[in-house]
């Protein structure tokens, strides 16, 4: 009796095996049609290709990313005012790559940035959205100063005062409708020229320098 | 690696007038909502509402006696008061739309208004 369910026993594991091996083999033979991004087997199987230039995107917002929840770590004697060390990720990548480039890595950064750190569509998010999205304006126009005088320096600098000038008018319209709101400019304005210089410098810095090879490590 | 290096002549014109825009932002935005009035009040009514440009002394009578208040150009203080604590006269000088100094043992209150109403507090 124990000896013929042991018998069956094996004989069903033996026959999952079976299938199952069967079945790995039916993926490994449909995988590469698939990933070839012919139709296959299965037609209505919508395939995404990764291209060079999406692995290049993603490897940068996920520095930039990870500059955020740096500068998240920064204590800070003021909300608001915070070094924005991602932003040094966008000139590098505008320099390199082009505004296009910088638009798709900053609006990552923003959004995984706030679900990493908990405030997303919270307040701060529309912040950061509002002052990110008005700094890569001011960046596509800026980028057309000519580059023999005007450097990374000038452009962060401009970017550092679009984004703290889109905070402050979100907030002012919707967060704290009141006047009081411009109270806090001087203090911003100064707080984005220093920390709009120095990652500005740091910017100037790493372009400098030979530019790394594509997607490292992939 | 010099960083001097890194910044470009245009660099430099730009962070010069970066500079003089903050250093402009903070008459404009720090002394906009200049103090304008002082209103005095006794009991929770107007006892007097003092444009902040002479130099003038006010007496308010109070349950417990007199209340001085001094006013002078940009702003306003309570000089004395017969109050057990004195925290209106510890105060000092008013100058902010919206500063107040309240006596309230002797009912009375100087606050500092400015061109637009100021609240305390917003809360939704």
């Amino acid at each position: 009796m124990t000896r013929s369910v042991i018998d069956h026993a094996s004989g069903a594991a033996a026959a999952i095996h079976g299938e199952a091996s069967e079945t790995g083999k039916a993926c490994a033979e449909g995988a590469p049609n698939a990933w070839r991004g012919d139709a296959g087997p299965r037609p209505e199987v919508t395939q995404l290709t990764v291209t060079a230039e999406d692995r290049r995107v993603a490897w940068l917002a996920t520095a930039a990313v990870g500059l955020s929840l740096v500068d998240a770590a920064i204590p800070s004697p003021l909300p608001g005012v915070k070094p924005g060390l991602a932003n040094i990720v966008t000139l590098v990548v505008l320099a390199r790559y082009g505004w296009g480039t910088a638009v798709w890595v900053s609006a990552l950064r923003v959004l995984a940035g706030s679900l990493l750190l908990g405030f997303f569509l919270a307040p701060g998010f529309f912040l950061s959205l509002t002052g990110t999205t008005l700094s890569l304006l001011t960046l596509g126009l800026a980028r057309h100063l000519p580059a023999r005088w005007f450097g990374p320096v000038s452009l962060s600098i401009l970017a550092a005062f679009a984004h703290i000038g889109g905070q402050l008018l979100l907030a002012r319209v919707w967060l704290i409708p009141h006047d009081g709101v411009f109270l806090l400019i001087p203090v911003f304005a100064a707080a984005a020229l220093v920390f709009g210089t120095i990652n500005g410098l740091i910017a100037a810095k790493l372009l400098a320098e030979p530019a790394p090879s594509d997607t490292p490590n992939v | 690696m010099n960083w001097l290096a890194l910044i470009r002549p245009g660099d430099w014109l730009v962070m010069l007038l970066s500079a003089v825009a903050v250093g402009a932002s903070i008459p404009v935005f720090w002394q906009g909502g200049l103090a304008d009035r002082a209103i005095i009040r006794q009991e929770g009514k107007v006892f007097a509402e003092v444009d902040l440009k002479a130099r003038k002394q006010y007496e308010v009578a109070g349950p417990l006696g007199t209340t001085l208040i001094s006013v002078e150009p940009g702003r306003a203080r309570v000089v004395s008061d017969p109050s057990p604590r004195q925290y209106c006269v510890k105060q000092g000088w008013l100058m902010r739309p919206g500063e107040i100094a309240i006596c309230a043992p002797n009912r009375v209150s100087v606050q500092i208004a400015g061109r637009t109403k100021v609240y305390d507090s917003i809360s939704y």
